[in-house]
């Protein structure tokens, strides 16, 4: 079945210079291992599409069950020069997470995210 | 085991936070030290204007007003506050803190003052021992923005914290350092941790790291469960209980609001982090998947085992320098056929701007309520209600930012119809654009000294 990325995980979301990072947090031990094959850095930049400009890097934290995306020239040049309306990126997890991913059937996974 | 760790509070993440949350801190419980951040990447900028316009300003005043109704309990509990509130006026920020304390009677009090981090004045001499000072993000080279430097102030680390509680300060005033060294200086003066000791002075980054950002480590714009988070009125910030091994629980005072739990913490390890294997900072590199992580219940989550290595050869040098000019307008159209006349509206001020000579550099559009916030990433939604129109602009000229935010008041009768003002009203003035200018520089490049002033 495919899921938002928001029923599995949660997330937080910062900036240095024109570089925002995106934690992204399993919300259960067994949701570690469909995050961790479903959420490549390659998606993540196809997913922000024009707004990063830069290369996606993708780390893992096995001991968080979480991954760390840091997404270069993504800020429009940064938060203090950035004309979007979010210039520091701190809803840019929020925005991954609308992101629909493929979830085994028999996980037991409740709905969190409204339905679009 | 036996000997009681070390209680380090937050109560402050960035200028502009809660001034009520040291009070909250020091009388909720019992704190060893309490720490401030105050400098984002955008403060020292704005700090370095207000110390032109007034030698004796510069610094984060509202730690004065955090302090002042705090600084009886501080220095009858002998609690320790450590703070970068200096930011480009160390100095006289120390020296406030000094007079408020002999105002309020409390005689002998002692001030720990750490210097050495702004080297605005010594960049032409960096250049001529071969320093770069190339843009770290970008490899740009620093020519091209050495005229319109603003300010330049280096991360200093946690050792002259510690030198300064060794020399028997009460309140340390920094500069700019390294928001970990916060936590990190006090712990390095209690411990007395090795120069060389890399993994304890890792978890004393770690350890800063989560409670330097004030509420974000103990409920505070917590995306795993809001709604479980309670009395976020009265948020309790965060505390790190810090053992000699460097092994440490996160908690908060029980009598206040907010939640510390394993997944509240896990987002604030996450908070402007790169590879989580090489954290790097001037007192050690973290290694962020060495520690394990648990949550013990009762508002209390204990990290253990964190391993580090050397700090890197350089220091980070933050430079501020002036980049043009911004301004923004907005009109609220309603339903219906919004987003055409948000369009066309778009349309009509480039092509007012165009006819007025009024220079653009680039814009940008946000329909604020359909799609503004996340571009491409918000799918299409059905007929809004109502939208936002923002426009934002940059450009070299100042009288263009300006004349752009004269445009649009008239379009409420000349443009497209079905448009109110909305939240950007009249005519907005323009901002100038301070921007970030990373780069790096020799550990020998800034030389931290430290002294003590007493009430």
């Amino acid at each position: 079945m495919r899921r938002p990325l928001y029923d599995l995980a949660h997330t937080r979301a910062g900036d240095k210079g024109d570089v925002c990072n995106i934690g992204i947090i399993a919300r259960r031990p067994a949701y570690w291992p469909v995050i961790q094959r479903e959420v490549s850095a390659e998606r993540v930049k196809a997913w922000f599409g024009d707004w990063c400009r830069g290369p996606v890097e993708r780390y893992e934290l096995p001991n968080l069950e979480a991954l760390n995306f840091v997404l270069r020239r993504s800020l429009d040049g940064g938060g203090l020069v950035s004309l979007r309306l979010d210039t520091q990126g701190k809803t840019y997890g929020y925005a991954l997470l609308r992101m629909q991913i493929e979830v085994p059937d028999d996980l037991d996974v409740p709905r969190l995210a409204p339905l679009d | 085991m036996g000997e009681a760790p070390l209680r380090i509070a937050g109560a402050s993440g960035f200028w502009g936070d809660r001034n009520d949350a040291l009070l909250d801190q020091v009388r909720g419980g019992p704190v060893d030290v309490v720490m401030l951040d105050y400098l984002a990447e955008i403060t020292m900028s704005i700090l370095r204007v207000k110390k032109m316009r007034d030698p004796q300003g510069g610094y984060a005043g509202d730690f004065l007003k955090a302090l002042q109704p705090a600084l009886g309990d501080v220095v009858a509990r002998g609690i320790r506050v450590v703070t970068n509130a200096g930011g480009m006026n160390p100095r006289a920020c120390a020296e406030a803190v000094v007079k408020q304390a002999r105002e309020a009677g409390h005689r002998g009090l002692r001030v720990g003052l750490v210097t050495g981090d702004d080297v605005v004045d010594r960049l032409g001499e960096l250049l001529a021992q071969g320093v770069e000072l190339a843009n770290l993000d970008t490899g740009a080279p620093f020519s091209t923005i050495r005229e319109r430097v603003a300010s330049a102030n280096v991360y200093l680390g946690a050792d002259p914290i510690a030198e300064a509680i060794r020399a028997g300060a009460q309140v340390v005033v920094t500069g700019r350092c390294t928001d970990s060294a916060l936590a990190l200086g006090p712990l390095l003066a209690h411990y007395g941790w090795a120069a060389d000791d890399w993994s304890r002075r890792a978890a004393g980054v770690v350890a800063g790291h989560v409670i330097e950002c004030g509420g974000q480590a103990s409920g505070g714009n917590f995306c795993g469960g809001w709604e479980s988070v309670p009395d976020l009125a009265n948020l309790g910030y965060p505390i790190a209980e810090v053992e000699a091994s460097g092994d440490f629980v996160v908690t908060k005072h029980p009598g206040l609001g907010g939640r510390v739990s394993a997944a509240v913490v896990k987002e604030q390890l996450l908070y402007e982090i790169g590879d989580p294997r090489a954290y790097q900072t001037p007192d050690a590199t973290a290694d962020f998947t060495s520690f394990a992580l648990e949550d013990l219940g009762g508002d209390r989550v204990r990290i253990a085992g964190v391993r580090g290595g050397p700090p890197p050869d350089h220091l980070k040098v933050s430079i501020s320098y002036q980049d043009g000019w911004t301004n923004a307008v907005g009109l609220t159209f309603v339903w219906p056929h919004a987003i055409e006349r948000a369009k066309a509206t778009e349309r009509i001020l480039l092509e007012r701007c165009a006819k007025l000579g009024i220079e653009i550099d680039e814009h940008h559009v946000d329909w604020i309520g359909v799609s503004g916030a996340h571009g491409p990433m918000a799918p299409p939604r059905a007929e809004p209600n109502e939208v936002l129109f923002r426009m934002a602009i940059r450009t070299r000229d100042r009288d263009s930012a300006k004349r752009f935010g004269e445009e649009v008041a008239p379009l409420v009768l000349s443009g497209v119809p079905g448009a109110c003002s909305g939240l950007l009203t009249g005519r907005p003035d323009p901002r100038p654009i301070v921007n970030f200018w990373p780069a790096l520089v020799p550990r020998a490049a800034a030389q931290a000294s430290v002294e003590v002033l007493e009430s």
